[in-house]
């Protein structure tokens, strides 16, 4: 997502160039008449009137965003002071989204670093092991984590057995599930666009910086980690924004109160409450948080590519 | 009609945007000729390759092929083939698939295209390799696949661009040599560009020297190389001594130049001058004799600043008295007749007579 | 001591962070491709090796539900990643062999929008979209949803694999009096069939795993493996639900080893 954030590809010839308009005719339609006009839709939708079993009436309306920002008592009839419900839940969403990100880093870093030094050989290895659970099933995945993380599940059974605790703990529906639930769906993300940057990192730097008596712990904050913050940053944001959105880990590792922005829409289209303008505004704000982060990223980098050439 | 030029180039523009690439180029290449553009990389000789390709369109301007105008028409209309300075060989087809592929395209049929393919490989000595995917082969190799290729289909006119600059030396020495025997046996005519002048000097019938755009000189090898137009192609042509000098007074063929020092110099007339005009001499340093007895025959005074050793020749290095640097070649193979002096030693420099050219710019 | 030689590069306890890395993202897995052949009803404790949960997943109560589920899942798949990756080559020709033009960074920022768009918004959006326009939700609702959704993920390898293919192929194929038709489909398509196939495994893939977008779009009854597998495990994880994702799991092994050896066997020649 980041990564290739730049321009599609760099320009090769100008060969097809007769053609280009019916060659990329397929992809505008589709996407204008899948993506584009369903998301200028649901803006509409957002200031629209609700129906009470799902769907809107065409009828404009602020009423969506009222009820996000404003609380106006049981009757709905005091004057507007904010609703704290779903700033919590956004914000609990950011929270987890951020600590999932950290661990990933945490993680990640020392895991791309390790294989970007390996020898050309075992490091394509060691790359296909850590790419592997990215193509399983997202799903699958989550559920195999439920399966760990439960009561009488492999983990409680090993701490118990070991002795670290007499009884096993409860870890499913907190929000520490959700944290890892997270956290192993995207892993990958993190570790390849940081591979990627210490594979492209100039060990000499790292020689330079011991002949000028700096230790293995001073170079790799002051001359590695510089060098290689471009794909830490593009790691993170991999990592942040779906996990921002993420609907399976929180609903299925973390219950109900551990509501994440992801549950709360899908429940005003799928569940019993069934606002469509409602879920409709939850879903712009959300879309437009990760649009401030994409343009804040883009306009960091082009800064930065500006700066470094 | 046999000695209809096999390309004409006329009044040849090319603009990208505001920038000018090529400046209304005027060229005629003979056929059976072989045919050098030969010039510093952005000069533009690689533009007007393209050009006659097809791959560049032409901004004003006509070029000729026998005759007939293909400026307009597109790469695959264009009966001219290229040796790619990369080769260009498909990296999915085997040897002899690359080289039948243009035979097929031209509508052969698969079995005549194959049968061909295999004549040319013969030719460039690869029939072995038929088989063989081009990664397969050394560097060398690709080229001649590249020639094959390109030789094929028969084109009228051949166009190499560098195709030798990825070879190491001993093995572009070679082919340079092979390159012009397959021009001789084939009867093509042939046009190479390079960057090259060594290159450009041992295998080309004639030259044209270009920078920014513009050819600077065209001729036979020999002729540029010993009577160059100016200052560029005296520069990048071999080596050479540039000195700046007055034209003090004009007599006959005969031009009397003072240099910076208030030495002086006889050399022969060859443009439009007149007295008071600043100009360039250049002299060619194996045209020089140094020595430390003055004999008063038009020398030049200096000393000895380092000599330097470079295997055939030994390279002297003076400091004239006009305080202008001055190179002198000395064949390590005559030493008993040029003698090579300390640094520090005090010498008179004589020119080999029509060795000094007086370039206008 | 002494003997061993400074290594710059080399920082301890990576390895072990490495190794605990793999081990997170493999143990849950493993544990559950275990389970799956559990002979027992419960989840809880180990009775044995048995197949029956597979034998259960095909000939079950519950196999015609998640054989359906499947049959949709793979039909939508081949073609939403077929229809992606046609649309994704022919993208990829226009935007790195089409020269430059005015709408060439618009036409990106569209075709990376499925991407940059957070995938539960997309879902909201499409229902909508459906809805508004009185289509009528079913197979066809998802395999429209996916795509678009697909059209990126197959269009990153295919133009990465185009960038790298240098522009005098097709001048020395044009130079051989091959048409710029004929340069693309003699010189071009082979050259970027690697690309096209990791693209099109992919969206392939893309498609198989979603859960989100097709969960909004499908219409009531009609389910896909992922939505079938969620609404099961709503009711608790049963062993033959963990049968059928150890079966998804060697597929999607199977699927990447398979674009692995792909991409290298092109590497060698």
């Amino acid at each position: 997502m980041a990564g290739v954030a730049s321009k599609g590809g760099e320009v090769r010839s100008d060969t097809y160039r007769d053609s280009r308009t019916w060659l990329l005719l397929p992809a505008w339609l589709t996407l204008v008449v899948l993506v584009l006009v369903p998301v200028s839709l649901m803006l509409v939708y957002s200031f629209l009137t609700k129906e009470f079993r799902g769907g809107v009436v065409w009828e404009f309306s602020l009423a969506a965003y009222d009820q996000f920002f404003c609380d106006r008592g049981l009757f709905g009839d005091e004057p507007c002071s904010i609703e704290w419900n779903y700033i919590t839940i956004f914000w609990r969403s950011i929270w987890q989204a951020g600590l999932a990100t950290l661990f990933c880093l945490i993680v990640s870093f020392p895991t791309a670093y390790f294989i970007a030094t390996r020898p050309q050989s075992t490091r394509v290895i060691w790359l296909f092991l850590i790419t592997i659970p990215y193509w399983v099933n997202l799903l699958i995945r989550t559920v195999s984590m439920r399966f760990m993380l439960r009561e009488e599940g492999p983990v409680n059974n090993v701490l118990v057995w070991i002795g670290i605790i007499d009884d096993p703990l409860q870890m499913i529906n907190t929000s520490f599930a959700v944290q890892i639930g997270l956290f192993y769906s995207y892993l990958p993300f993190m570790v390849l666009p940081i591979y990627a940057a210490v594979e492209r990192y100039n060990f000499t730097l790292s020689e330079a910086a011991a002949d000028l008596y700096a230790t293995k712990y001073v170079t790799l904050r002051r001359v590695i980690i510089p060098s290689i913050q471009p794909g830490i940053i593009a790691g993170c944001i991999l990592v942040f924004v779906p996990s921002l959105g993420a609907f399976l880990a929180p609903d299925l590792l973390g219950g109900a109160k551990n509501f994440m922005i992801g549950s709360l829409i899908e429940e005003q289209f799928k569940g019993n409450a069934g606002n469509w303008p409602f879920g409709a505004a939850a879903s712009m704000i959300l879309l437009s948080m990760v649009m401030i982060i994409l343009t804040l990223y883009a306009r960091q980098q082009s800064k930065a590519l500006g700066a470094g050439s | 009609m046999p000695n209809k030029p096999a390309i004409i180039v006329k009044d040849a523009v090319k603009r990208y945007g505001d920038f000018v690439a090529l400046k209304k180029i005027n060229l005629s290449i003979q056929d059976n000729e072989f045919f050098t553009l030969l010039g510093p990389s952005g000069c533009g000789k690689t533009t007007l390759l393209r050009m006659i390709a097809g791959f560049e369109d032409v901004t004003e301007g006509e070029i000729f092929l026998f005759g007939e105008e293909i400026d307009k028409l597109p790469p695959h209309k264009r009966p001219v083939n290229t040796v790619f300075q990369n080769y260009a060989l498909f990296p999915h087809m085997n040897v002899r698939e690359n080289v039948s592929f243009g035979l097929e395209m031209l509508g052969q049929s698969k079995s005549d295209a194959m049968r061909c393919a295999e004549e040319m490989l013969e030719l460039v000595r690869l029939s072995q390799f038929a088989s063989r995917k081009p990664a397969q082969l050394s560097g060398g190799q690709q080229q001649r696949v590249a020639l094959a290729r390109a030789l094929a289909p028969q084109p009228k006119v051949l166009l190499l661009d560098e195709p030798l600059s990825a070879l190491d030396l001993k093995l572009r020495k070679a082919m340079q040599l092979e390159l012009k025997h397959l021009q001789r046996e084939t009867g093509i005519t042939f046009i190479f560009v390079t960057h090259d002048q060594e290159e450009a000097l041992t295998m080309s019938d004639r030259i044209a020297v270009m920078s920014d755009g513009e050819i600077q000189q065209l001729g036979e090898a020999r002729d540029i190389y010993e009577r160059p137009r100016n200052t560029f192609v005296a520069d990048f042509i071999g080596d050479t001594n540039l000195l700046a000098v007055k034209v003090e007074s004009i007599s006959g063929s005969m031009v009397q130049c003072l240099l910076k020092g208030g030495q002086r110099l006889k050399i022969a007339v060859n443009d439009k001058i007149k007295i008071g005009d600043s100009l360039h001499v250049s002299i060619r340093p194996e045209r020089l004799f140094v020595s430390d007895v003055d004999d008063s025959r038009g020398t030049l005074r200096g000393t000895v600043k380092d000599n330097i050793f470079i295997g055939t020749d030994i390279n002297s290095l003076l400091i004239l008295d006009s305080g202008d640097e001055f190179r002198v070649r000395a064949s390590n193979s005559d030493r008993g007749n040029k003698r090579i002096y300390a640094p520090g030693k005090q010498v008179f420099v004589t020119v080999e007579e029509g060795a000094a050219r007086l370039l206008v710019d | 001591m002494g003997s061993r030689k400074y290594n710059i590069r080399a920082y301890p306890g990576f390895i072990h962070l490495t190794v605990l890395c793999l081990l997170i993202l493999y143990l849950p897995l493993a544990i559950v491709a275990v389970y799956s052949f559990n002979n027992s009803p419960s989840i809880v404790v180990w009775e044995g090796f048995s197949w029956r949960w597979y034998l259960d997943v095909f000939i079950g109560l519950e196999s015609a539900k998640f054989k359906l589920a499947a049959k949709n899942s793979f039909i939508i798949a081949i073609i939403a990643a077929t229809v992606a990756t046609v649309i994704a080559t022919f993208s990829a020709t226009a935007m790195i062999r089409g020269g430059r033009f005015r709408l060439r960074t618009v036409s990106f920022g569209l075709i990376s929008l499925p991407l940059m768009v957070p995938e539960i918004v997309t879902a909201v959006a499409t229902l909508i979209f459906f809805n508004s326009i009185g289509f009528e939700r079913g197979v066809l609702s998802i395999l429209l949803a996916h795509i678009a959704f697909c059209i990126p993920f197959s269009y990153l390898p295919i133009a990465a694999r185009m960038q790298g293919i240098e522009d005098t192929y097709e001048e020395a194929a044009q130079d051989l009096y091959a048409t710029k038709r004929q340069a693309f489909t003699k010189i071009l398509l082979p050259l970027m069939m690697p690309g096209i196939i990791s693209g099109f495994l992919l969206a392939f893939i893309i498609s198989l795993d979603d859960f989100i977008i097709t969960n909004f779009v499908k219409g009531a009854g009609v389910e896909t493996l992922p939505t079938a597998i969620f609404g099961a495990v709503k009711q608790g994880i049963k062993p033959n639900i963990m049968a059928i994702s150890t079966m998804l799991l060697a597929f999607s092994i199977v699927m990447v080893t398979l674009s692995y050896l792909i991409s290298k066997s092109d590497d060698k020649t």
